[in-house]
């Protein structure tokens, strides 16, 4: 036992030489590494060495009838971290959201961007056999399939599957319907994961991710073990046990109480209380979730874009992040995905102007204007911050009233219902928020922001081969969205978890959904 | 022997009644899981609500056939003893029931092991010092408890004996009750805290009660032992309305513990039944109202007979 743990010990120690050497020239090399990364390996440094061994209990909301193994199935943030264990995606999302190879080692377009060659990595199943092009193509069929329903078909929407093909076991071939420049983003999208060929049971789970299936008992606990045979090097940790609390502050008892060593998901209240006491370390992930409110440009007030604009100038930010997120976040600038790659940075950022927003109105004819603003506890902070505004507005003149509707029904009702409404969105490239909500044929189009010369832009940005000239056009599309979108973003709130002081190797930066959010196979227990 | 038929008769009516209400109550349950707004599509595309992806998610589960249609097939199922499927899951609705049964169950019966005998002694222990300070002590305490809600009677505790003394784990999260009991004490000690303070209540009353009647005072004056007359002669008379409200908790332990499997993260039939109307997911919640319904109608036939049993003069009034 002992001359095991030594070797072990040795082990993790080179590792951590790696990991403190490849930071060193992150930080040598300068700049060209985005920051987010670089600061990652060096938290992940200083942490010390990496120890192999242990289980590591992590307590998540769930959904119990929801709760499902099937990876293409995933609706929940519990559902994604259980497949991020056990499965692997061709790419998933950098901490600035743009897509990071995984299974696909490199991907390379032709000349029109509409046909991408994708190689795949040397990795395995848990069963031995190899992770093969003809199980890539599997698995993407099988969720675009048309009698299903799983989430990421409208992801895939764009390949043209049936053109597709395996050029070779480690080589594939997507014939898209038409360019797509940020193609990469669909194999990273939420619940792209690749299952062995012709799967269609999902009791005892077969993935190429870092652990294997233990054991499951739905609505309660997942347990599965260190996959030796990883591509990317074996999780440090033994055996993972997700369990699910719904109740949080029962995921906090059961933190504090040491039952569980990671908990998804606590309130800005409970990390306040407990932050910095030595009991539990808070880590706050920025950029997770965006908080807004829509603004319905098709009809009357919004149709008038000073109206839109008054609005823009209504909300005075940092008192919507501190009264509805509890201060747990950062100032919007009505642009969706601060922080994420091509987000327009250089834009100034709006500041309440009650005396300019009554002037618009009356240019606008909007005088006294009254607006019902539909809400419902359907995320956190969503009442409150309606409250709020309903306060703000009140100064510039403007009647709110504030209507409060069913949660488990949100969505679809304000999707084309009403004219202004409570409004958040989880992380996501740029180019997909805008594709799925800004286009004239988007499916979820809560602003009903329907412009002809905004799809070119959008359609020219996709069969752009350079990077910078793409990064104009989007540019381009934000101005135009900052200057008369029907998207009030007043912040972001942060996502956050907390683990054990034991625990170590928590990404400090990654937004939920990303990448390296809920990778346990990068945690160790010290 | 007519006197065992007649009872049997009454039985016969009792459940044939029973029969009739939870088919009464699977219906209503039905018609209000209907007048929900949303169906479990619309639950299921959560905050993607592409238009087109729920009218698949709706054709797939057959939620696109008429209301009645489905309520007969669901109907015809059950009289051959199928509950159905899970719209969100596709598995059958019974396993639903099964596993949150086991849990919900033992915690029930935890409960009812502690409850039973407290509130008994409670009661009996005030009656005999009525008016004293113990029982004013003790009625105050009582009146207390009851008003406070579980929810924050659970974090209190949980805050308490879990976190501050560690004394008791502070959920029960991953645990299984069988091999680790410890978890149960916390949420058993908030679920007996209602029901002990109404039935001790019930039965000091009933006590006083029955310890002023005449043939108490006959009794004693046969020279019957004071704790002899108290157990056996007058214990059964006050049991008679403590029964019934015993009956109406066994209810509430069934399907109104919620607020307790959540604190305590106990994945039980309140979970599911909670989680089941979140994603409008009406054969679950359909299974579960069966289960209900069933189980408060066996109940409440439990408690009549009890309280016939000690009590046959009250015969006429139920």
């Amino acid at each position: 036992m002992n001359q095991r743990r030594s070797g072990l010990a040795r082990r993790g120690f080179l590792l951590a030489t790696a990991t403190a050497t490849a930071a060193a020239l992150a930080l040598t090399a300068g700049c060209s590494a985005d920051t987010g990364k670089t600061a990652d390996s060096k938290n992940a440094a200083e942490a010390g060495t990496p120890k192999r061994g242990g289980t590591l209990r992590a307590a998540f909301a769930g959904g119990g009838a929801n709760e499902t193994l099937d990876p293409h199935a995933a609706n929940l943030f519990v559902d994604a971290a259980r497949a991020k264990a056990l499965y692997d995606k061709l790419a998933d999302f950098g901490t600035d959201l743009a897509p990071v190879p995984r299974l696909a080692e490199r991907w390379e377009p032709n000349e029109t961007l509409d046909t991408w060659k994708i190689t795949l990595r040397k990795a395995a199943f848990h069963d031995g056999r190899p992770v093969t092009a003809e199980d890539v193509l599997y698995s993407y069929r099988r969720i675009a399939d048309p009698k299903g329903t799983f989430r990421a078909k409208a992801s895939l929407e764009p390949i043209d599957l049936a053109a597709s093909r395996a050029l070779d076991a480690n080589t594939v071939e997507f014939k898209l319907k038409r360019p797509y420049a940020e193609f990469p983003n669909v194999l990273a999208a939420f619940g792209a994961y690749i299952v062995p060929k012709d799967t269609s049971s999902f009791d005892r789970p077969v993935g190429s991710g870092p652990f294997t299936f233990g054991s499951f008992t739905p609505g309660k606990s997942l347990i599965v073990k260190r996959n030796d045979a990883y591509w990317e090097g074996a999780p440090h940790l033994d055996q993972v046990e997700f369990v699910v609390a719904t109740e949080e502050s029962a995921r906090t008892s059961a933190l504090l109480g040491g039952q569980v060593q990671y908990a998804h998901e606590l309130t800005p209240a409970t990390a306040r209380t407990h932050e910095g006491k030595g009991k539990i370390e808070v880590v706050r992930l920025p950029g997770s979730s965006m908080q807004g409110f829509v603004m319905k440009t098709d009809r009357p007030p919004f149709n008038d874009k000073r109206v839109r604009q008054a609005f823009f100038l209504i909300a005075d930010r940092k008192e919507l992040v501190d009264g509805a997120l509890s201060g747990a976040g950062e100032v919007g600038n009505d642009l969706f995905g601060k922080g994420y790659q091509y987000y327009a940075s250089g834009l100034p950022q709006r500041t309440q102007d009650l005396d300019r927003a009554r002037a618009l109105l009356k240019e606008a004819g909007a005088e006294n204007l009254k607006v019902t603003l539909d809400t419902a506890p359907a995320a956190t902070g969503f009442v409150e911050a309606a409250g709020i505004f309903k306060e703000q507005a009140a100064k510039a003149g403007v009647t709110v009233e504030v209507k409060v509707g069913n949660k488990d029904t949100y969505w679809k009702d304000i999707l084309n219902n009403g004219t202004f409404a409570s409004y958040r969105s989880g992380s996501m490239p740029i180019e997909s928020h805008i594709s799925q909500r800004l286009l004239t044929g988007s499916t979820t189009n809560a602003t009903k922001w329907q412009q002809k010369d905004f799809d070119d832009l959008y359609q020219q940005a996709q069969s752009t081969r350079d990077e910078k000239e793409r990064a104009a056009l989007y540019e381009r599309m934000q101005r135009r969205l900052y200057d008369e979108g029907g998207f009030l973003i007043w912040g972001f709130a942060d996502w956050i978890v907390a683990t054990a002081p034991a625990v170590h190797g928590v990404s400090k930066q990654a937004p939920a959904n990303t990448l390296d959010w809920a990778r346990f196979d990068r945690l160790w227990l010290a | 022997m007519a006197r065992v038929t007649r009872q049997l008769n009454w039985i016969g009516r009792r459940l044939l009644l029973g029969l009739g209400q939870t088919a009464a109550v699977v219906l209503f349950i039905f018609v209000l899981t209907e007048a929900l707004p949303g169906d479990a599509a619309v639950a299921l595309a959560g905050d993607q609500p592409d238009p087109e992806r729920i009218a698949r998610i709706r054709a797939a589960l057959d939620l696109d056939r008429p209301a009645a249609e489905r309520f007969l097939d669901w109907a015809a199922g059950l009289v051959r003893g199928d509950l159905g499927t899970s719209l969100v899951s596709g598995r059958p609705v019974a396993d639903y029931l099964t596993g949150g049964f086991g849990p919900t169950v033992t915690l029930a019966c935890a409960t009812l092991l502690v409850l039973l005998p407290l509130s008994v002694g409670l009661g009996v222990l005030c009656a005999r010092r009525e008016g004293g300070p113990l029982d004013r002590t003790l009625s105050a305490l009582t009146l207390a408890v009851h008003s406070v809600p579980e929810f924050a009677l659970g974090v209190l505790l949980a805050t308490l004996f879990g976190l501050w003394l560690g004394w008791l784990p502070p959920t029960a999260v991953g645990a299984d009750p069988v091999t680790e009991p410890a978890v149960l004490v916390l949420p058993v000690l908030v679920l007996v805290s209602r029901p002990v303070c109404t039935i001790s209540r019930l039965v000091r009353a009933g006590m006083i009660d029955a310890m002023a009647s005449p043939y108490v005072a006959q009794a004693q004056r046969y020279g019957v032992s004071g704790a002899r007359v108290r157990w056996t002669h007058a214990l059964p008379n006050a049991l008679a309305p403590a029964a019934q409200q015993l009956a109406r908790t066994c209810d509430w332990l069934l399907s109104g513990v919620i607020v307790v499997e959540a604190l305590f993260v106990i994945p039980g039939l309140g979970t599911v039944l909670i989680d089941a109307v979140a994603a409008r997911d009406v054969p679950v919640v359909q299974g579960m109202a069966v289960v209900f319904g069933v189980v408060t109608v066996l109940a409440n036939l439990g408690a009549d007979l009890v309280a016939r049993r000690f009590a046959p003069r009250a015969e006429a009034v139920a």
